[in-house]
């Protein structure tokens, strides 16, 4: 029982920690809390159910339930909710940023960003639960009493490896480390000439793009529908909170950690206060450590 | 259509005093409370288990008078107020908001799982009304709440204005504006803060329990998070520091929402029913983020206030 759930908790980990990545660099970067992130997720789901409304999932491949062209359907849905997050940035917090708006303003503008974005998708293909595809998959038991579907694993190593080439990113190229620097300290990046405009941009495509797969993975397991980013917003908040603003082993952390802590708890409380466990988690860390477990920062 | 209008005055006023909660916590104190719809869903789930008409299987449903259900209510969202506020209020602003956040999504979980106490995702039925009985018709029912709701309203506003004169508004402003010049003048933020916090959020489950024993019956789907971000557009709309800012947003928001139910009602087929709410919620958002680019201050926002000294 406690392997199977701590087998879920670090599948769901990974989801939530590639989540949670973005919402942390907006809040460390931009200084607020989106809490519009969640439909980022909503929309690289639904994007990548465009591609394969049109290029189907594929066949099956080896184990798992769908083809290649599924991974293409995540790369474009990635593309393109990475220039979705740009482009609300540009009619909305940009503006509000130039005009000198205090972070919290951001936030309603948050609020506005996520009911219009939601409702959008809710337009288009209305409440019902959609599928990439019907594929039944059998379960293969990892170790003694362990069962995962082989889409998960994959989903686990596709996740870790976007993770692992961000991390490459933001340590090895010019670019990557004028995003930290921003996160550290923006007045100080912009006294040593970072050009703000370019991180911020960047920022938000990164925070788009991960969100996106984040987005898929979700739908792959195993439905979409127009709340799934919306329902995994708590949980996203807790772990970049965990592991303290605008840190990428922090977010990672954080995600694995509350994926757990979400999984093991439904060994004890009923499935119906799932959705309360991320903000219990929250909660403890806002009360005993609230620059995260590995925020040095208060 | 005058029935119409009655009701749909009776409603605004009760989302007016939710904006005017709020308003007390955001506006005057800068207190940011992204969980709106938990305080309003305690006030109203409080009146309905006192006052609910008895049934067995229900823990609750004790079946209590009207208006000791709507003070319990009050009493009960204060509390819940003051809990909440003790362990939250001293984070900063984004950090408030998320954690409230929280604790709304909580709170709606409770009333759609604890079936026994809240009746789960039926809800209760049978909710006291006030003098009901006294009324053969709906509509001279609602006629009478209104008057009723008028006399409320007007109680709460004329009671906040004088607060906010106080000088216990008036410190409230003082840390929004300059915590660190407040607290060298020897008042204590986090006490002011946290009154701040739990008299707005009394308001907000008064404005729950009127709700409830207007329409006689609570559901958990009444109190989604949405709830939460339609009365912060109302606040923001109409103007945050300003309780004629936020009666007036609340009216306006509430009437293209209204507005824009009933066209939509007219011209999308009711197989399309899920698309047509859809339309509503988007309009919402898209008048929250057009206030915030064009008119930040809302349509009345804050008067400035100079000192009644400064020329003598």
């Amino acid at each position: 029982m406690i392997a199977q759930a701590i087998a879920d908790g670090i599948l769901t980990g990974a989801i939530i920690a590639l989540g949670a990545i973005g919402v942390t660099f907006t809040l460390g970067i931009m200084r607020f809390a989106n809490f519009a992130h969640g439909e980022l997720l909503t929309w690289g789901a639904y994007t990548a159910l465009i591609v394969v409304a049109f290029a189907g999932p594929g066949t099956p491949t080896g184990p798992l339930s769908f083809g290649w062209q599924l991974l293409g359907a995540a790369l474009v849905a990635a593309a393109m909710t990475g220039l979705a997050a740009w482009a609300i940035d540009a009619l909305v917090f940009r503006r509000l940023r130039r005009r000198g708006a205090m972070p919290l303003t951001m936030v309603f503008a948050a609020f506005g960003a996520a009911l219009v974005m939601r409702h959008l998708i809710v337009l288009v293909w209305g409440h019902e639960s959609r599928y990439y595809t019907r594929e039944l998959q059998i379960a293969v038991e990892l170790l003694p009493g362990v069962r995962v579907l082989p889409d998960q694993l994959f989903i686990l190593g596709l996740a870790l490896a976007a993770m692992l080439a961000l991390h490459v990113f933001l340590t090895r190229s010019r670019t990557g480390m004028a995003m930290r620097a921003m996160a550290e300290s923006p007045v100080l990046a912009q006294v040593c000439g970072v050009e703000v405009d370019g991180v911020v941009r960047l920022t938000w495509i990164i925070s788009g793009a991960l969100a996106a797969l984040a987005g898929v993975f979700t739908g792959l397991t195993p439905q979409i529908h127009p709340e799934i980013g919306f329902n995994l917003l708590l949980s996203l908040f807790a772990a970049a909170i965990l592991g303290g603003t605008g840190s990428l082993a922090g977010a990672v952390a954080g995600g694995f950690l509350v994926g757990l802590a979400e999984s093991l708890a439904l060994l004890v409380v009923s499935p119906g206060y799932k959705g309360a466990m991320p903000f219990l988690l929250l909660l403890a860390i806002l009360v005993m450590r609230p620059q995260g477990i590995f925020g040095d920062r208060a | 259509m005058i029935s119409y209008l009655v009701f749909f005055a009776c409603v605004v006023l009760i989302l007016g005093l939710l904006t005017l909660g709020l308003n007390l916590q955001w506006g005057f104190t800068g207190l940011f409370n992204a969980g709106v719809v938990g305080f309003y869903a305690i006030g109203a789930y409080t009146h309905a288990i006192l006052t609910a008409a008895p049934q067995p299987q229900y823990l609750g449903n004790l079946g209590l008078p009207w208006i000791v259900g709507v003070l319990a209510a009050m009493a009960a969202t204060a509390l819940a107020g003051w809990l909440i506020g003790l362990v939250t209020i001293r984070l900063r602003g984004d950090y408030l908001a998320i954690a409230t956040f929280g604790v709304a999504v909580s709170i709606q979980l409770v009333a759609l799982n604890w079936e026994p106490l809240t009746g789960g995702p039926q809800g209760l039925t049978r909710i006291a009304k006030p003098l009901a009985r006294l009324f053969e018709t709906p509509f001279a029912f609602n006629l009478w709440f209104l008057g009723l709701m008028i006399v409320i309203m007007a109680a709460v506003y004329w009671a906040l204005d004088r607060i906010l004169m106080s000088p216990w508004g008036r410190v409230l402003k003082a840390i929004r504006e300059d915590e660190t010049a407040a607290v060298a003048l020897g008042k204590s933020a986090r006490r002011f803060r946290l009154e701040a916090f739990v008299l707005g959020s009394t308001l907000m489950g008064l404005a729950g329990a009127l709700y409830v024993s207007f329409i006689g019956f609570v559901s958990p789907f009444d109190f989604l998070p949405i709830v939460t971000f339609q009365v912060w557009a109302m606040l923001i709309v109409g103007g945050s520091g300003n309780n004629r800012g936020a009666l007036l947003g609340a009216l306006v928001v509430w009437a293209i929402w209204a507005g824009s139910g009933v066209a939509v009602a007219k011209l999308v087929p009711p197989s399309r029913a899920a698309q047509g709410a859809a339309i509503q919620v988007i309009l919402i958002g898209l008048l929250l983020m057009l206030a915030l680019l064009f008119r930040p201050r809302g349509l009345i926002g804050e008067a400035a206030v100079v000192s009644r000294h400064v020329n003598d």
